[in-house]
């Protein structure tokens, strides 16, 4: 436990130190910026019957930090120590597999947290504008980060296992996103193959990722989307830790 | 000596694919030695190292660690090893004594031992006046010394340095043994290298790795010996070719003779003695005998790579392929 501390702190200091932590920063507030923007012009004199979440998570931008963010924070996790050869310095301390590679997914996942943080200062605007007598439900705002936080364990973890997989980063990044993008693409058969019957419509529906933040951003926290994302992240960590301790049995 | 030695393999292997790196190799290094690992790039020295430091598992053989079965029981023999790898690697990102910090943290001291630890390797590898330098902006030498550091921050017993020396210049070279040379009296210590005088100058006792192999394994000053037995005496003696030819026919101690005649009628000659003949007393006596001018007299040490050359034909093994 205090190994797993020590290296979480290692981690999360290396990311405050690489300037790629910042741009990464500066291109998801401009990302949600411009989200923001449309969001307040859909707003803008008229009266909308959706919530101020639904307007949100509708934007291409949602969505596009969602898929891109990940893999670039993670690409370096397990690559970039390979390559360096410092995993060798690493993985022959008395350090277990499974500490490293949950140390190294905790921060990935809280410096994705952290890049959502802009948000809440775009909900501290909303607050100050909305007249007192119709206060924004913070339900929805709670669910709808709640749904952020889980989709991005997904997406983190898928990120942790292509870069153990690879040492180069550009190759994990890309993996990442491939894996990423499948998944997310899998939502727009709900359209198509969803509507029929049968166990290919019952996964597509439960794969969907779009159904998922629909009712995330509705304020529904509905246990199906957690279980299958928190069971789908603890799944990945596994592969991982597997495949770091493959160089032990390859 | 100590009953039980501090490293003891047995058979170790190691195959990658169809390529055996290491073959049946089997050693034991006692409690206090400094052992030299010595061999060619490829030989198959850092994989020993790597399976001694528990980084990768042996596909056939065992080795113990103060008892300690590496594979098995691999953090009790991780906490007694300081393990420095090939080429050094660091985390550039971070500072000196940040980064001794957390490798002593991470290697399971606690915060007041790892800040007292910690104050000791610096002092220890003259790293103190650039303990607050981001280690990407040090020296090869000082970031030498800070995988030092941190291979003796947690005060092991057994340290292991794959080519510790490699591509640092004389005066860092000679900074860095010392410190080695330092450390071996309490501790065992074994290093990689393919630069013979830099394993005679630190290490007791040597192990000749080649093709996967140890092919001999001897004191530093017994291998020298051995090394540079039979050797080339080379002379440069103002004579007549044919007298100079005539001289050492038929003697039993030359096996071979090689006359070039220079520009400016010098002869330059090059004798092959058998094993353990110092050929330069005779070449001198007989040229003041005869009344040659002689300008150069010396013998030439054998190069490691006709070393291993040498020991792989004693050996009986096929030449390497490369």
């Amino acid at each position: 436990m205090r190994t797993y501390a020590v290296l979480l702190r290692r981690e999360l200091t290396c990311y405050l130190y690489a300037l790629s932590s910042y741009v990464t920063l500066a291109v998801v507030v401009f990302l949600l910026g411009l989200g923001w923007v449309s969001l307040l012009e859909a707003f803008n004199g008229e009266t909308l019957g959706a919530p101020l979440t639904e307007v949100f998570y509708d934007t291409m931008y949602f969505w596009l930090v969602l898929l891109v963010v990940p893999p670039v924070i993670t690409m370096r996790l397990f690559a970039r120590e390979r390559s360096a050869g410092t995993f060798e310095t690493l993985m022959t301390a008395p350090v277990g597999d499974t500490t490293v590679v949950l140390a190294k997914f905790t921060a990935g996942f809280l410096f994705y947290l952290l890049t959502w943080l802009p948000l809440v200062v775009c909900l501290a605007v909303v607050r100050r504008h909305i007249p007192e007598s119709h206060p924004q439900d913070w339900q929805p705002v709670a669910s709808t980060f709640l749904g952020v936080a889980l989709l991005g364990a997904s997406y983190v973890a898928m990120g942790c296992l292509a870069s153990a997989l690879t040492r180069s980063q550009i190759l994990a990044a890309v993996l990442a996103l491939a894996m990423g993008l499948t998944l997310f693409l899998v939502s727009f058969l709900r359209a198509s193959v969803g509507t029929g019957e049968g166990w290919a419509a019952a996964v597509v529906n439960h794969l969907s990722l779009l159904t998922h933040m629909e009712q995330f951003v509705r304020g529904v926290v509905d246990t199906r989307p957690m279980v299958f994302h928190l069971s789908w992240t603890a799944w990945l960590v596994f592969l991982t830790v597997k495949v770091v301790e493959s160089r032990r049995w390859k | 000596m100590s009953p039980e030695p501090m490293i003891e393999a047995r058979a170790l292997t190691k195959r990658y694919g169809r390529h055996a790196a290491v073959q049946e190799v089997s050693f034991r290094v006692q409690t206090g030695e400094v052992v030299g690992l010595l061999g060619p790039n490829g030989a198959g020295k850092s994989t020993i190292l790597r399976i001694l430091a528990g980084y990768l598992p042996a596909s056939g053989g065992t080795v113990r660690v103060a008892g300690h079965d590496v594979f098995h029981e691999a953090d009790a023999v991780r906490r007694l090893i300081g393990y420095m790898p090939e080429n050094n690697p660091l985390y550039g990102d971070m500072r000196v004594g940040e980064y001794l910090w957390f490798r002593a943290r991470i290697k399971g001291l606690g915060r007041a031992a790892a800040r007292a630890r910690v104050a000791a390797v610096l002092e220890q590898c003259g790293l103190t006046e650039v303990a607050r330098r981001i280690i990407a902006t040090l020296s090869k030498g000082y970031r030498q010394r800070v995988g030092l550091a941190d291979a003796l921050v947690h005060e092991p017993r057994l340290i292991l340095l794959d080519e510790p020396t490699i591509g640092l210049d004389p005066h860092q070279l000679r900074a860095v043994r010392e410190r080695i040379l330092g450390l071996a009296r309490e501790r065992t210590i074994v290093i990689s290298s393919h630069i013979l005088p830099e394993i005679e100058a630190t290490c007791g006792r040597v192990l000749i790795v080649f093709a996967g192999r140890i092919l001999a394994d001897d004191t530093a000053g017994n291998l020298r010996q051995r090394l540079s037995a039979p050797g080339e005496t080379v002379a440069e003696l103002a004579a007549p070719l044919a007298e100079l030819q005539a001289a050492w026919a038929g003697r039993p101690e030359v096996e071979r003779l090689e006359c070039t005649p220079l520009e400016d009628g010098y002869v330059r000659c090059t004798l092959i003695g058998r094993p353990g003949v110092d050929l330069r007393p005779e070449v001198f006596e007989r040229a003041v005998a005869r009344g040659w001018k002689l300008r150069e007299l010396s013998r030439r040490q054998q190069t490691l790579e006709e070393v291993f050359l040498r020991l792989t034909r004693q050996a009986g093994e096929p030449e390497p392929e490369e």
